[in-house]
């Protein structure tokens, strides 16, 4: 039976960026605890005769021939950035992951 | 500041450990268009002039796999003797970073395209060493960023950050060695020697530019040690930024060092990301690794599976062309090379030079001595790869054949070929510009000849004497009047003939 800790949940919610309370782990930790539960019941439900499925239409080898198609001009591309500069996005600094 | 990271001398080092590589090369496939959108992959395009929603993520948007990139990977896979997967998917890797603006890179995870291979590799002494090959599998390349306001472009330090994603979404393929034991103090140079046996083929199948200074070709270098004696795996560093073939062998000695140092010291390895400095060819402290979990790979839902069917897999493997080792043992039997000399010859990087000349119809072993000598010399002395330098085959081959006509001498042809270095045009141009004709013409020769008996009368004595051996002052005088520019021997012949 899965049991989410709130170790594991501020452990989730710092991989997804994501501020997270004290009060709101142990919320969290309820609500996905019963959403692995849920999920378990599908696996009590399919038997060994039943390989692991990943997509929903059975369909393999699905390819696009190595010719170039038109894209984005650098001002549509840019149109959406919340900012941009040399024709670049422009990003907030990165914190933490390089010294 | 980074503190100067403590060294062990590396005779100690190989004296008290056992070092244990894991490469990981990444290579740009050279197609067309991106790995699952119809975006140019043109090198050095201004920023942001080949992306589309697909590459950026937007909303609503839906990759397709580029069948040539598949193909490319299991030619690669081939060519590295591995198994080629009968059903594999894509995956996402998920993690939050700009570089990537889906934020997670499509990438295989544990059903690589190829896997269980090997690549023997031919160290300088001509020793083979295997190396095995964990996997080869398909993933995109991420954007370029371009940090501002740090010092020297470093993320530390800046106040923010640029994206380019012209990079982002062109097929790599990820090639992962198994674990290179045994290898003892010669661990550095089976890591180049890898690396370059690896360019060496990529190049021949065609798949890749293998450009390790445009970042075509990238490797990164894990290092561990265990003491002695050990079974057990030391903690690991992965160091990247290595750009060179002659930097991944300094990364390996420099981490074994530091490594050794830090472990008989007292300390223990953290296991990071370590960053190779070209200048200073040492590694400084990156981030620490994310585990493999952290990153929450699962099937790429956005994308059916790939099952490779058999004959399209034999299809691919007749289209490998000759591969380099195959045509080194060609080149080998038809030019009538001894093991050393074919040897010489690859660790020059001249054997598909030598061909051309050939080609051009010079001989094997004129061919070979130009560019195993001289040419390499002049290499090396500009700091280029011999293949870079700026004369063709063709023109060397036209060298030669001066030589062999009588036009020129050896001693001509060296400044013939440092003309066309120069960029002074053809070989005949050179010849015609800096005057370099051998002087044939026997009335002028005799002239200079009498000139110089003249001088040394004493010499010219001994010859009419019949030591023949003293002609040699003579005909080093007439060369040095004639600016080297006359036949040697048949300067001898006249000398001796004026004498009689």
């Amino acid at each position: 039976m899965p049991n989410i800790s709130r170790d594991e949940v501020a452990h989730l919610a710092r991989l997804a960026r994501l501020a997270v309370t004290e009060d709101e782990l142990d919320v969290f930790a309820g609500q996905l605890d019963q959403i692995l539960q849920a999920v378990a019941k599908v696996g009590e439900v399919a038997a060994e005769d039943i390989p692991p499925t990943s997509h929903a239409v059975p369909l393999t080898n699905v390819f696009r021939d190595d010719q170039v198609r038109p894209g984005l001009t650098r001002d549509q591309a840019l149109a959406g950035a919340p900012a941009a500069e040399e024709g670049r996005f422009r990003v907030p600094r990165i914190l933490g992951e390089e010294q | 500041m980074t503190a100067v990271a403590e060294l062990m001398d590396y005779a100690e080092v190989v004296e008290r450990f056992d070092p244990v590589l894991g490469l990981e090369v990444h290579v740009e496939l050279n197609t067309n268009t991106k790995m699952f959108c119809g975006c140019p992959t043109a090198f050095g395009a201004e920023p942001n002039t080949q992306v589309c929603p697909t590459c950026l993520g937007l909303p609503g948007s839906l990759p397709v796999v580029n069948r040539k990139a598949v193909e490319s990977a299991i030619r690669i896979g081939l060519a590295l003797n591995c198994e080629i997967a009968e059903w594999c998917r894509f995956a996402r890797k998920n993690y939050f970073y700009p570089d990537m603006p889906k934020n997670f890179q499509t990438s295989q995870y544990d059903e690589p395209i190829a896997f269980n291979g090997h690549l023997d590799v031919v160290l300088d002494d001509g020793e083979v060493f295997r190396v095995g090959i964990e996997r080869a599998h398909m993933e995109e390349d991420t954007g370029k960023s371009l940090h501002v306001g740090g010092s020297g472009g470093r993320i530390h330090g800046a106040e923010h950050s640029l994206l380019d994603y012209n990079r982002a979404g062109v097929p790599l393929i990820e090639i992962v060695t198994k674990p290179v034991e045994g290898a003892g103090e010669r661990a550095p140079e089976v890591a180049r020697a890898y690396v370059t046996a690896l360019r060496d083929l990529l190049r021949a199948l065609d798949v890749s530019d293998v450009r390790m200074d445009q970042g075509s070709l990238r490797c990164d270098a894990n290092v561990s040690l265990k003491p002695k004696g050990t079974a057990e795996f030391g903690t690991r560093t992965e160091t990247k930024n290595v750009n060179s073939l002659r930097s991944v062998e300094r990364a390996v000695r420099y981490e074994m060092c530091r490594q050794a140092a830090v472990l008989t010291g007292g300390g223990s390895v953290v296991q990071e990301t370590r960053h190779f400095d070209e200048s200073t060819g040492s590694t400084a402290a990156g981030r620490r690794k994310e585990t493999s979990e952290d990153y929450r790979y699962f099937p790429e839902p956005d994308l059916v599976p790939l099952a490779p069917s058999r004959e399209w897999v034999k299809e691919l493997s007749a289209t490998l062309p000759e591969l380099p080792w195959e045509r080194r043992k060609r080149a080998q039997e038809e030019w009538g090379l001894s093991d050393a000399e074919l040897r010489d010859l690859v660790n020059a990087g001249a054997l598909e030079l030598v061909a051309e000349t050939v080609e051009a119809g010079a001989s094997p072993d004129e061919a070979r001595g130009w560019w195993v000598s001289y040419l390499a010399q002049q290499a090396n002395a500009r700091g280029v790869e011999i293949a870079d330098l700026p004369i063709t085959p063709k023109q060397v081959a036209r060298v030669i054949a001066l030589v062999a006509e009588g036009a020129l001498t050896n001693k001509l042809a060296r400044q013939v070929v440092d003309g066309v270095l120069a960029g002074e045009g053809e070989p005949d141009e050179v010849v015609a510009a800096r005057g370099l004709r051998v002087v044939s013409d026997d009335s002028a020769l005799l002239a200079a000849v009498d000139e110089a008996l003249a001088a040394q009368p004493d010499v010219a004595e001994k010859i009419r004497g019949g030591k023949v051996q003293a002609a040699g002052a003579i005909v080093g005088a007439v060369m040095k009047a004639t600016r080297g520019q006359a036949d040697a021997k048949r300067v001898r012949e006249l000398v001796i003939e004026r004498c009689s």
